[in-house]
């Protein structure tokens, strides 16, 4: 099942990490992003250019270690990783608590370069690495009568800050359609850049829907469950009116307290120029087919 | 103690009020520079980070306008001198904030204008700093003389609903259950309804009503 998607960029033309670390002085240094593209193989069209480490793991809601950007990058060093387990329960046919090395094992781990809007409208460029959803949902066992796939984020109130002054209602728990679950888009990430995923983005090992919004790309999950019914998601029940179930990346359904037309791609500076946002944050021709039977504005 | 607030009090009084410009102008200029080259908290995405901190700095100098009074009647010490340069120096740093917000955040007039009229917690903001332009063009001696004192102080209670409208506006845009919002707002709403309580302590004959 591995292997459904390609990016729009192939691994060649990836520039090095290290390109990436030192991009913001090549920057400010007016030399720009051309210099660093004539140096490497013809880039595609349409090309993602990902965003630098230091961006990726210094700028993130993780509202469990804090709600200012920098406070997960700060606290979440606290969160234990080692041993984890996973519980996979519901309508599967092998349900029971999965070691995280048993319930990838045999999986094909791949580089995805997504686009990542969050719902306060900045994005960044993330080259991931994971599993398809799709084939932990199979290795699983998943029994016809599922419909839905809920995610539970891990809990440890003295690990967490932002548990201990109530946040949110936690654990955050997510969800997603079976369909939309098995999805080639629909990875579950274990790294960025080719190295274990960093604890402020959600290791050891997260869920990533490109064209939703990013608060639906739940972190470090403790539990799968399989059900027939719409599963409760932690945004929307904090705040009905603001977040629904689907929260696809929609540039004509606004946020009720800001626009949703055009994001800010983060590491651009202080004149960094808005863009305007694509509808299914650029992934229609992969996921549209999913939602033809559903007027996409009702349903955000 | 006594001695403690003449100390404090004459101490006070070697200090001229336009101090405060000049440290919130540097303050200000700094931070300016540090989301341009990138420093610290600015590395990733200086532009939210300059707007929050220019609006969190603004309501730190409102809530501190409103401390004047309270503060001489319970301390003794004497601020008021500060009060109008704590006033205007808020006044700056709110046009500074909504000028990151216009011009680096949203980037064009027209799309200011559509937040404002339809995002209520931008409404609210917009209000506050509207209501700090009468107070911050009447802050000169001149204007004093001009409307007269009791008309001068009438129309500077306007801090009042500035300050409450800056508190709802950032409570509305945190996402969640957060602190910081409700604690400027409890505080302001405190240091507000302070000013309107009957004061019991204040004997009062038989018959006078209440009075501020």
């Amino acid at each position: 099942m591995a292997y459904r998607w390609t990016n729009d960029l192939t691994h060649a033309d990836v520039t090095p990490k290290a390109a990436f670390l030192n991009r913001r002085q090549l920057i400010a240094g007016t030399v720009g992003l051309g210099a660093i593209a004539a140096g490497l193989p013809a880039v595609a069209q349409d090309a993602l250019e990902p965003n630098s480490l230091e961006d990726i793991t210094s700028y993130n809601n993780y509202y469990e270690f804090g709600t200012g950007k920098s406070d997960p990058a700060q606290n979440a060093h606290k969160l234990e990783i080692t041993p984890w387990s996973v519980k996979v329960d519901g309508l599967v046919d092998n349900p029971g608590d999965y070691s995280l090395e048993d319930l990838l094992a045999g999986l094909t781990v791949e580089e995805r370069i997504y686009r990542f809007r969050c719902v306060e409208a900045w994005s960044m460029v993330v080259p991931w690495n994971g599993v398809e959803l799709a084939d932990i949902l199979n290795k699983v066992g998943v029994q016809s009568a599922a419909k839905y796939v809920a995610f539970e984020t891990v809990v440890q109130p003295e690990n967490m800050i932002g548990v201990q002054r109530r946040v949110l209602n936690f654990p955050y728990v997510e969800g997603l359609r079976l369909d939309e679950a098995m999805h080639p888009l629909t990875i579950m990430a274990t790294g960025i850049y080719g190295e274990p995923i960093s604890k402020q983005n959600g290791a050891p090992m997260r869920l990533v829907v490109p064209w939703k919004y990013g608060f639906k790309s739940i972190k470090s999950i403790v539990r799968i469950t399989l059900t027939d019914e719409e599963p409760p998601i932690s945004w929307n029940v904090a705040n009905p009116r603001e977040y629904g179930f689907y929260s696809n990346v929609n540039p004509e359904v606004d946020h009720p307290r800001w626009s949703q037309a055009t994001e800010r791609k983060i590491g651009g500076g202080l004149f960094a120029k808005r863009e305007p946002t694509l509808m299914l944050n650029g992934y229609a021709d992969e996921v549209a087919g999913l939602y033809t039977e559903m007027p996409l504005n009702d349903y955000f | 103690m006594l001695r403690m607030k003449d100390r404090i009090n004459s101490a006070l009084r070697r200090v001229p009020a336009w101090t405060l410009y000049i440290v919130f102008a540097i303050w200000a200029a700094w931070e300016f520079w540090k989301a341009l080259t990138g420093v610290g908290p600015y590395a990733v995405e200086p532009i939210n980070v300059l707007e929050r901190e220019y609006g969190e700095m603004a309501l730190k100098l409102l809530v501190a306008g409103l401390l004047v009074t309270p503060v001489r009647q319970w301390f003794g010490v004497n601020l008021v001198k500060f009060r109008r340069a704590i006033g205007v120096t808020a006044f700056f740093l709110v046009l500074a904030h909504f000028l990151v917000f216009a011009i680096l955040d949203v980037q064009s007039l027209e799309r200011v204008w559509t937040e404002i009229v339809k995002r209520p917690y931008v409404t609210v903001g917009m209000l506050s700093f509207v209501g700090l332009i009468p107070l911050a063009l009447t802050s000169n001696n001149w204007s004093v003389r001009k409307i007269g004192a009791a008309t001068w102080r009438k129309l500077h209670k306007l801090t009042y609903p500035v300050a409450v409208f800056a508190a709802i506006h950032y409570l509305w845009l945190a996402k969640g259950f957060q602190i910081e919002p409700l604690v400027y707002t409890a505080i302001i709403v405190g240091l507000i309804g302070w000013r309107y309580w009957p004061k019991r302590a204040v004997p009062t004959p038989a018959k006078a009503p209440l009075s501020n």
